[in-house]
């Protein structure tokens, strides 16, 4: 029977099948981070259990690093406790970490796919919604709550039921300037924060695949903001080639094995979805969020949106309340609108392509005098290093910039990275909630390039017209 | 974890769509390695005028006196009302131990994000999804009346208002059994060991790189 790229990695997990329609799903990579697994460690420790495969997890503090000072160490006490925690829970369940001083240390959702961790066909899970982000590899990659972390470390399953599956399909060329983020942004704007809730997205069409590996992890990254409880993509030669030499991944026979099996890891032509979307590449402009939740997105050259016209009351209500907060007048061309912060960083766009991408734009430019502050902040050590040693360091200080030290930073501002009240920043994370950088901080998110443009003009600025130095 | 039977309690109304777990409980009480004392600083930012910090005292803190929980009528709410998508955003099980350490064991909603709703049932709380039309309509009658309680019963799966009219609900046969009897699915899994070794064993022989 026909199966699409979801069905034939679910059904090579399934452990037991239950007579409810759930399944027990074996889970090959757990990623563990600081925030979500101290009390499933405590679960474990209080019930006298052990992890049934210790070498199945790999954990790297990242929420609450700071990005600056590092041989300092945490300054606030209770984010230095969760970390250190952290260290003396892999020390003693014996699971491989990659600690505050590893040049491998960074946000987990980097880290993962740059040690090969993350592979073709595998199930991963971590105790963090963006997990949805190694879907990109043809991986059923899920977030999960504390509860489970324990579960899966305790039995190395998930009891899960089988999502339904849509495919989204971006066909034809994807315009200049326009980038992964741009794309799942736009397809948020169309189906709605709540559109894949229920569902398992596969992401295809030409434009999924003219993609870099980067550009395909920012897009899966952000399906768990459009609801859904993971994003994929079938694997190809673009996943290969990444996956390749890479520390944790197979190596001499068995990689060409593995290689053949992942050869299998897309949806067979005549497979048939839930639900399906085919969208046109072409009429994806620069995105950038106006509100206050991921769905409130429009392209650079439109104006901020009246309540007037929302569809209906509850829409209205929502409006309303996101212009408010974001302190934005309805008629507002996009283009005015001035920022104070920059961030260029998380796991949505921490990666060694993203930072290309903004010091292009930045190459020849300085900061403009209204921006307080523009942060650039590896996803990992290692996209830090490349990045140095390509000099894009250099081009982001020289314009004014500063060049941080790897984690989450202001993505959520549990470190001491944040937006002050009213604060308003063009970001390159993912989530535009009330409050997300900071009490009161007002967040529009956008793409590297876009953020970088903003950082130099002050405002947003439509990156297709950009004059490259 | 705490069995749910069935319970008739006070009911809060949230009117808004797409409540995340950012709201639910802000970030910097997530660096708390505790399960509990969440319930204070449940809804921080919309319950209090000043920022919130963990451990602290919340007793004299600033409230912000409109916000529903802070409502003298609502005190002591078992029950939430809410609407779309509620619980979206991050996968944070602090936002259910909020809840729950607040009061809350049951939440009704037409929709739930798909990772809060799981996490829901891990720690003794009822989701159930009711249509809008109903919602509207609980909405309505909890604004009028004062003291607007529900009866859910997850035995028959039902939500009876004061006036006696009843909804069922639809819920996963498993889970229902595991929320009635409070049981902790580490515990069934492991029962499983068998297979799951098994499986292992199998899947070894077929892909050793996953090893
Ligand atoms: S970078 Fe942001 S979204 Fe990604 S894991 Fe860190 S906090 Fe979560």
């Amino acid at each position: 029977m026909a199966k699409t790229l979801f069905d034939k990695v679910w059904d090579q997990h399934v452990v037991k099948a239950n007579d409810d329609g759930s399944v027990l799903l074996y889970i090959d990579r757990h990623l563990v981070h600081e925030v979500t697994s101290p009390q499933a460690f405590e679960g474990l420790r209080m019930a006298g259990r052990k992890p049934w495969r210790a070498n199945a997890a790999v954990a790297t503090p990242d929420h609450n690093v700071p990005t600056l000072n590092r041989a300092r160490g945490i300054e606030d006490p209770i984010s230095r406790i969760q970390v250190e925690a952290l260290d003396a829970n892999c020390k003693e369940f014996g699971i491989t970490e990659f600690g505050m001083d590893d040049i491998r240390q960074g946000v987990v959702h980097v880290v993962g796919p740059e040690q090969g961790l993350t592979l073709p066909g595998m199930t991963v899970v971590c105790g963090d919604s963006h997990t949805a982000t190694h879907g990109a590899f043809g991986a059923i990659a899920m977030g999960i709550g504390t509860s489970e972390v324990e579960h899966v470390l305790a039995t190395q399953c998930l009891i899960q039921k089988k999502p339904k599956v849509m495919r989204i399909s971006v066909e034809g060329e994807l315009p200049a300037g326009i980038t992964g983020k741009d794309i799942v942004l736009y397809i948020i704007g169309k189906i709605g924060t709540a559109g894949g809730t229920g569902y398992a997205i596969e992401f295809a069409g030409s434009a999924i695949r003219s993609l870099s590996m980067e550009g395909r992890m920012s897009v899966c990254n952000m399906a768990i903001e459009a609801g859904a409880r993971c994003g994929m993509i079938g694997v190809d030669d673009v996943t290969i080639d990444y996956v390749k030499g890479r520390p944790f991944a197979p190596t001499g026979g068995q990689s060409s094995v593995a290689e053949a099996a992942w050869r299998e890891l897309h949806s067979d032509s005549d497979a048939g979805f839930d639900h399906e979307i085919v969208l046109d590449a072409a009429d994806i402009a620069p995105q950038v969020s106006w509100g206050t939740s991921p769905e409130m997105v429009l392209p650079v050259t439109a104006t901020v949106p009246s309540p007037a016209d929302a569809r209906d009351e509850i829409q209205q209500q929502g409006w309303s309340r996101a212009l408010e907060y974001m302190g934005l007048e309805a008629g507002t061309a996009i283009e005015d609108i001035k920022v104070d912060k920059v961030f260029i960083g998380s796991c949505t766009n921490g990666r060694i392509e993203d930072f290309r991408e903004a010091a292009k734009v930045v190459a020849g430019y300085r900061m403009a005098a209204n921006v307080k502050l523009a942060m650039v902040v590896p996803g990992s050590g290692l996209v830090k290093r490349e990045a140095e040693a390509e000099g894009l360091d250099k081009i982001f200080t020289t314009a004014g910039f500063e060049w941080r030290e790897p984690g989450c930073s202001m993505c959520l501002a549990m470190n001491a990275d944040r937006l002050e009240p009213g604060e308003r920043c063009a970001s390159t994370s993912n989530r535009n909630f009330e409050g997300r950088q900071g009490t009161g901080g007002r967040t529009h998110l956008v793409s590297p390039a876009m953020a970088a443009a903003a950082a130099i003009a002050g405002h947003f600025v439509d990156i297709r017209n950009w004059e490259f130095k | 974890m705490q069995a749910f039977t069935s319970i008739k309690g006070l009911v809060a109304p949230l009117d808004r769509a797409n409540v995340d777990t950012d709201a639910i409980i802000p970030k910097q009480f997530l660096k708390s390695i505790k399960r509990t004392g969440y319930g204070p600083f449940l809804f921080d930012e919309w319950r209090y005028k000043d920022v919130g910090q963990p451990e602290m005292d919340c007793t004299d803190r600033p409230k912000r006196s409109k916000f529903v929980l802070n409502q003298p009528r609502y005190q002591g709410a078992s029950i939430l009302l809410a609407r779309e998508n509620f619980g979206c955003g991050s996968s944070r099980e602090h936002a259910p131990w909020a809840l729950l350490d607040f009061g809350f064991r049951c939440i009704v909603a037409p929709s739930f994000a798909d990772i809060f709703y799981n996490n829901c049932f891990k720690n003794g709380i009822l989701p159930i999804v009711l249509d809008g039309q109903i919602m509207d309509r609980l909405f309505a009658e909890c604004a009028a009346t004062e003291g607007y309680a529900l009866n859910v019963n997850l035995e028959s799966q039902t939500v009876t208002t004061p006036s006696a009219e009843s909804f069922s609900f639809d819920i996963d046969a498993f889970r229902k059994q595991c929320l009635l009897k409070g049981l902790d699915d580490i515990g069934l899994t492991l029962q499983e060991s068998a297979a799951i070794r098994e499986y292992e064993a199998e899947r070894k022989s077929e892909a050793p790189w996953l090893f």
